[in-house]
């Protein structure tokens, strides 16, 4: 199979179209799962009492909102090296997602500062590394506004996201190399996991849900980017008949 | 029930981010079903000319 077969607009709207369920319906049969585990078997902590059942949602999204990122930079790079049109629409397509996670991983992590710091917010290293994050992903979407011609914005936010991809090493290791509020990762590639199975078990499960959820709606916005970039090219004539919705 | 809602105390911050976290989700999706109408309906436009 020659996945280069992909890599044009025209091939791949209904390849995504077609990928879209399986993502989103997966999504939402793994946050079922997930969320029944982390409030349905998971048991109360001892430190923390119930509070600590936000920790489902704040890594997962956390996660996600690095990751998407990483994701859009490499896009961004293809966009920038090859030129290629669909790469840019993929960057295009991850900011406001990313921009989502990032604000609900700022937003679930103030309301859990709060009854186990004392306080919705500090400026220590890896909140306010994090909140850098949500203001590259607000300029990315800006800049690509402020620019009609679609390659051109390509090619600008391609530059901005690019240089912003500094930010991620600096918020993934921001707890190592200063002494922050935060806690330090309490799971690692190199060590034993910091926490009871069931309550790990229940993160990791929301933490592939909000992956399924990410590409089923990047996926979803890729193909609006297309519909609306590619207007008047003769190949999507076909795209709008009836049903195809 | 109710015991389950008060979450220890802690149901204002817990229900608070799952609440926002969930309305964000919401909120993406119907954002993104009426890009999608407009986008076919400006693709269906165009291409009627």
């Amino acid at each position: 199979m020659n996945f280069f077969r992909y890599s044009s607009p025209s091939t791949f709207y209904p390849l995504a179209g077609k990928l879209i369920p399986w993502f989103g319906w997966s999504a939402l049969l793994l946050a079922i799962v997930g969320l029944w585990i982390g409030f349905g078997l998971a048991p109360t902590d001892f430190q923390q009492g119930e509070a600590y059942r936000i920790i489902f949602i704040h890594v997962a999204s956390a996660w996600m909102s690095m990751f998407i990122y990483v994701v859009m930079a490499f896009w961004s790079a293809l966009a920038l090296g090859f030129n290629t049109r669909l790469s840019g629409m993929m960057a295009q397509a991850l900011a406001p997602t990313g921009a989502l996670m990032t604000f609900i991983a700022l937003w679930t992590g103030a309301l859990w500062g709060r009854p186990t710091w004392g306080t919705y917010w500090a400026w220590d290293a890896r909140m306010t590394s994090e909140l850098i994050l949500l203001f590259l992903y607000f300029g990315v979407i800006a800049l690509r506004n402020a620019i009609d011609d679609d390659r051109r914005a390509d090619r600008a936010c391609g530059v901005l996201a690019l240089v912003g991809v500094v930010n991620i090493p600096i918020i993934y290791f921001s707890v190592q190399w200063w002494n922050t509020l935060h806690q330090g990762s309490s799971v690692s590639m190199v060590a034993a996991p910091k926490m009871a199975a069931i309550m790990l078990a229940g993160m990791l499960v929301m933490a592939i849900a909000v992956w399924f959820y990410s590409i089923a709606v990047v996926l979803m916005r890729v193909r609006c980017i297309i519909l609306e970039r590619e207007r008047g090219v003769a190949w999507t004539g076909q795209l709008t008949e009836p049903g195809t919705i | 029930m109710s015991e389950f809602l008060a979450m220890g105390g802690y149901g204002f911050y817990v229900w608070g981010a799952y609440g926002v976290t969930a309305l964000a989700i919401m909120a993406e999706l119907i954002a993104l079903r009426a890009r999608r109408v407009n986008a076919v309906e400006a693709h269906a436009e165009a291409s009627r000319r």
